[in-house]
């Protein structure tokens, strides 16, 4: 008991507090900003990779293959190697390779070849009777997209946004690694390099806590756009 | 109002795979029209309709709509000339994150031209019309077949169609549901001039409400005709299996287990079918006939149906005599209903006949 009682008199939540609110802004600035820039080239990376593939209203089957191949590439790369990998261009779009801005570009191309294919099995999912329709009415495919594929498959869309978001806040952590910051830089160089065990766990509760939040709030807004 | 002029499908064409979907079809349908086309699945029906709007492109011959050659214009002429054609589907095709209002909104807002307050304006005539005023705000989940199939006509008739076409529109509704959609068609043909083409595998269909009905087997029209034409007089054996299928449930068992013979004996009784139409259809002539020729005539089945708005009975009937009245009330009976066939002769000693 007295062990317990002096580890916990021992503490210094000022410093944790302090701490943990530096680190967790930093990871809201990396998921965020990567989280958005993400989903404006998932969708329609999602939206071509569908319209284009075989037998669908825009088919280019050569064309598909090959971005398919290129997504498909991206993905097998683990996101540490991925991340050392592409530095070169890293430092040529932000200028540095180090830092939580430079971590954003590791962050958006590990992410985005994935959220891609979530995207594009979610809108797979909508049936064909309804472009069929659309078409029927004169609808352009840029319509059957806008007003067809997508809001159709929202709420699957939504859901991929969190499974996005939750995937980029666990390689956030990672991306502490190269200079990131973050939540995941703090538990390496405290909880890991330092044995301060208290800021481990406190990390690991705001990382439970953030992702909770996310996927409460993607789950929510599922529903909200689901008629079905 | 429809030409379809040698028309022909063919998937995959010089492939292993090759499949001939339809074979050089030519079909007119007149404006105005209820024309139904029937067959059974993987006839080539769906396919068919599809070449009325270009959902499928033929892969030689044209079609005309309103004397306009769709398989000769660009992307963007026949997205407009689309919006002339309405469509209806079996699975309805609503979108299920647009409230009824919306969906019917939809084709008005692929054009930039009309303001809110003109599609509300129209949204709501449209809902008037189908009888779904107070549906407005419901999803499509919360609609019953029925409902749904009534909000994708809303659609359909949004963009003030010449044609609508029928993709088996009826076929995931129960009879009832079925028979309140058909009447409707029937009323909007009357209301909106409009020219409506309905692909089918229910025969009843085609009896509610068809002009005129091609029937279509291995992609090719098998026969054409005016619809009580066809159901009283089908040409085609699969015409007479679709016909039997919708007019004659009503006969019962006892014919099934009659042995009927080909050939006339002795003390036979021919089996005969009557088929009676329109005013003649109830006069009786039974009672006639018996006692003009002396010979005896029992009633085996009867049924009475109707064809469009013509009343259409069936009957058949057993002639007991000797061999010259038989043919005699035969003659009679031809005289007398629209349609006298002879199915055969019955051999049996009927048990009043024994003692």
């Amino acid at each position: 008991m007295t062990a317990v009682s002096n580890w916990l008199s021992s503490i210094n939540f000022a410093q944790i507090g302090q701490l943990l609110y530096s680190s967790s802004l930093q990871t809201l600035y990396m998921v965020i900003v990567a989280s958005i820039i993400t989903f404006m080239l998932a969708l329609p990376l999602g939206v071509f990779l569908l319209v284009t593939s075989k037998g669908n209203f825009y088919e280019m089957g050569f064309i598909n293959r090959i971005i398919g191949a290129v997504v498909n590439a991206l993905r097998s790369l683990p996101f540490v190697v991925l991340m050392v990998a592409i530095m070169p261009i890293t430092v040529f779009i932000v200028g540095t390779r180090i830092g939580t801005t430079a971590a954003i570009i590791p962050l958006i191309v590990g992410t985005v070849p994935f959220t891609a294919r979530l995207f594009e099995t979610s809108l797979r999912t909508v049936s064909s009777g309804l472009v069929e329709a659309a078409q029927s009415m004169g609808a352009s495919s840029y319509q059957i997209v806008r007003r067809v594929l997508i809001p159709e498959a929202m709420p699957e869309l939504i859901q991929n946004c969190t499974i996005t978001v939750i995937v980029l806040i666990s390689n956030s952590a990672m991306a502490g690694m190269i200079g990131g910051g973050g939540l995941g830089d703090l538990a390496l160089r405290y909880g890991y390099m330092r044995f301060r065990l208290d800021i481990m766990i406190a990390t690991v509760i705001v990382l439970i806590i953030m992702v909770q939040l996310v996927q409460m709030l993607g789950d929510y807004l599922s529903s909200k756009f689901d008629h079905r | 109002m429809i030409k379809i002029e040698n028309v022909e499908k063919i998937y995959a064409k010089g492939t292993a795979k090759e499949v001939v979907a339809l074979k050089h079809i030519n079909l007119h349908i007149n404006k105005g029209e209820i024309f139904g086309v029937i067959g059974l699945s993987g006839a080539g029906k769906s396919t068919l309709i599809r070449m009325v709007n270009l959902l499928e492109r033929p892969t030689s011959g044209r079609v005309l709509v309103d004397n306009k050659d769709l398989t000769a214009l660009d992307s963007k002429a026949l997205r407009q000339a689309r919006k002339s054609i309405g469509m209806i589907f079996q699975s309805f095709n609503l979108l299920s994150s647009a409230n009824v209002y919306d969906n019917i909104a939809f084709p008005l807002r692929l054009d930039n031209d009309y303001s809110e307050d003109f599609i509300k304006t129209r949204v709501q005539e449209l809902l008037a019309l189908v009888g779904l005023s107070d549906k407005a705000a419901m999803y499509p989940s919360q609609l019953s077949g029925g409902q749904k199939q009534r909000v994708g006509i809303a659609r359909a008739l949004a963009s003030n169609p010449k044609v609508l076409l029928c993709d088996e529109a009826t076929s995931a509704l129960d009879p009832q549901t079925t028979n309140s959609i058909l009447q409707l068609l029937l009323e909007l043909r009357e209301k909106l001039d409009l020219t409506i083409v309905i692909i089918t595998h229910q025969m009843e269909v085609v009896k509610e409400c068809c002009d005129r009905v091609a029937v279509i087997d291995g992609g090719t029209i098998l026969e054409l005709g005016d619809t009580l034409d066809l159901f009283t007089d089908p040409k085609q054996q699969l015409t007479k299996t679709l016909v039997s299928a919708a007019v004659r449930r009503g006969l019962p068992e006892l014919l099934r287990h009659t042995e009927i013979v080909k050939e006339y004996r002795d003390g036979d009784k021919a089996v005969v079918e009557l088929l009676f139409l329109g005013p003649k259809a109830d006069a009786p002539v039974i009672v006639e006939v018996a006692a003009l020729c002396n010979v005896k005539i029992s009633i085996l089945a009867g049924s009475i149906d109707h064809i469009r708005k013509e009343p259409f009975g069936l009957m058949v009937v057993e002639i007991g005599g000797n061999k010259e009245k038989i043919q005699n009330a035969i003659k009679e009976l031809e005289a007398r209903v629209h349609k006298v066939e002879v199915l055969g002769y019955d051999r049996r000693q009927q048990l009043a006949e024994l003692d």
